[in-house]
């Protein structure tokens, strides 16, 4: 089995949470969908550390991050397949 | 994995089944710590529960504290309970609340007396519990005996990932099996209230769900100095990759699984509306936390953690898991069960959930969990408002 480089909770999820000390742009990733064991692949446009997310579609200013299933915050700032999501381009709907 | 249907537990007189069998020396105030704590010195097998408060409160705070004594006392994992207060009265109001479940229950009071004598006097008790105690052997008991608490600390992005995920998963397959299970951590939920409200089993539980999680986000914006967007995620969180507050609070979700609760309880309130998933208004610290899940009669803890928390309870005990590989190489001493491997796929939830289920049962028979065997017994009581 290959060795995974992102973990995906939900199907539904459009982001993917890094899980080796980091991935490098343009590497190529394996990606396991915990909900229903399934995989996938993407390659990486930035470098992404440890435990932080990687956008698994495009994502324009206004959309929704979905994570475990559910809404964790709102994009602000247009994010590529690939790319590093985190407070840079996404913010809380909450304050 | 087939799961185990019984474990070995101490039957208690009231039908309640304990994972341990502790004689405690309860103290109802600060000023009664002392005399507590040279019983239980004297006499071998019995464990004081010193703490800081139970003088001049009122009210609320008052009754929460009463209902933390009480039900410390009427846990299954105690066999037999000695009170010492400054003085009688509000004694044999724990007394006489925990003699309700059958077991052996006295109380005394130092006024008048001195600690001297008291402690004499009631050392000739707490020896004669601790023996009676000894001589109680574990039987065969349904895992629905088993009455599981959860909450999680020192939480990182593997927390979500993985640890947390695996006490769900326990979660769904025990809760079919007639288990009681509680989860708390009211400021933790900020962020999935909305969603977690809709787990609520019944129109009456998600209201009392919405309700009591309204009421503590109105007392932090009344107290908060500053944006509390500031503070959740913290700086840590953010490190490790967490964005929102959102996305905190349904790592920290993922612990009930799919579960539904069936009601939601006041701090240390004992559930009445039998097995199932229960909700309970706690703070989100450790120790706060499982001593008040501990006074709502639960006999056993799950407590996944990232970074590393040490927290244990001297009556329930707590079972560390984790799913970082460095917490779990670095704490080993702390950590029960490694589920690490999920992160590298070489273990998958359902069989996480199923180790996590195999050391339930080895330490509800009787294995110390590591917080045990360490000395862990963080008993803290949880206070509303100052004293009058």
């Amino acid at each position: 089995m290959a060795n995974t480089d992102i973990i995906i909770h939900d199907e539904k999820d459009n982001v993917g949470v890094v899980v080796i000390e980091k991935i490098t742009p343009n590497q190529d990733c394996n990606c396991w969908i915990m909900e229903n064991d399934k995989s996938s692949k993407i390659q990486s446009k930035s470098e992404i550390p440890l435990g932080h997310k990687i956008a698994m579609i495009d994502l324009k200013e206004g959309d929704t991050i979905l994570k475990y299933g559910h809404d964790i915050g709102r994009v602000v700032k247009n994010i590529n397949k690939g790319e590093h999501v985190h407070v840079h381009n996404v913010k809380t709907k909450k304050w | 994995m087939e799961i185990p249907k019984s474990f070995l537990g101490y039957k208690r007189e009231n039908g309640r089944a304990g994972t341990r069998n502790h004689v405690i020396i309860l103290p109802v105030d600060d000023i009664s710590n002392a005399c507590a704590e040279a019983v239980a010195n004297n006499i071998k097998g019995t464990i004081a529960l010193p703490h800081s408060y139970g003088r001049l409160q009122f009210g609320a705070d008052l009754e929460l504290h009463f209902r933390t004594m009480i039900g410390t006392g009427k846990n299954p994992n105690v066999a037999a309970v000695i009170v010492i207060g400054i003085e009688p009265k509000w004694t044999k109001r724990i007394v006489d609340a925990i003699a309700k479940t059958g077991k052996p229950v006295e109380g005394f009071s130092i006024e008048g007396v001195g600690d001297i004598d008291t402690i004499a006097k009631v050392s000739k008790k707490a020896q004669e519990f601790s023996m009676w105690a000894s001589e109680k052997q574990r039987v065969e008991c349904p895992i629905s005996d088993l009455w599981i608490s959860v909450k999680c600390g020192e939480s990182d992005t593997t927390s979500g990932l993985a640890s947390n995920p695996t006490v769900g998963n326990l979660m769904d397959k025990l809760e079919p099996l007639g288990v009681h299970l509680c989860f708390g951590e009211t400021s933790e939920l900020t962020g999935a209230e909305t969603v977690c409200a809709k787990r609520g089993k019944t129109p009456e539980a998600q209201e009392k769900f919405m309700k009591t999680w309204n009421e503590y986000n109105d007392f932090i914006l009344k107290e908060a100095t500053d944006d509390l967007s500031e503070s959740q995620p913290t700086a840590g969180n953010i490190a490790g990759g967490l964005t929102t507050i959102e996305e905190k609070a349904f790592g920290n979700f993922q612990k009930i699984g799919s579960r539904q609760f069936i009601d939601v309880l006041e701090p240390a309130e004992e559930p009445t509306k039998g097995k199932g998933l229960y909700f309970m208004d706690t703070s989100s610290a450790a120790a706060e936390c499982v001593t008040l899940q501990a006074a709502g009669g639960f006999n056993i803890h799950l407590f996944p953690t990232g970074q590393g928390n040490i927290i244990g309870n001297p009556i329930e005990p707590v079972i560390k898991l984790t799913a970082n590989p460095l917490t779990a190489k670095t704490m080993s001493e702390h950590i029960d069960v490694d589920v690490s491997k999920i992160l590298s796929r070489e273990m998958n939830l359902d069989q996480a959930g199923d180790e996590l289920i195999k050391s339930t049962i080895k330490v509800a028979n009787g294995r110390l969990t590591c917080a045990e065997a360490l000395g862990h017994k963080e008993f803290v009581m949880t206070k509303l408002y100052r004293s009058a």
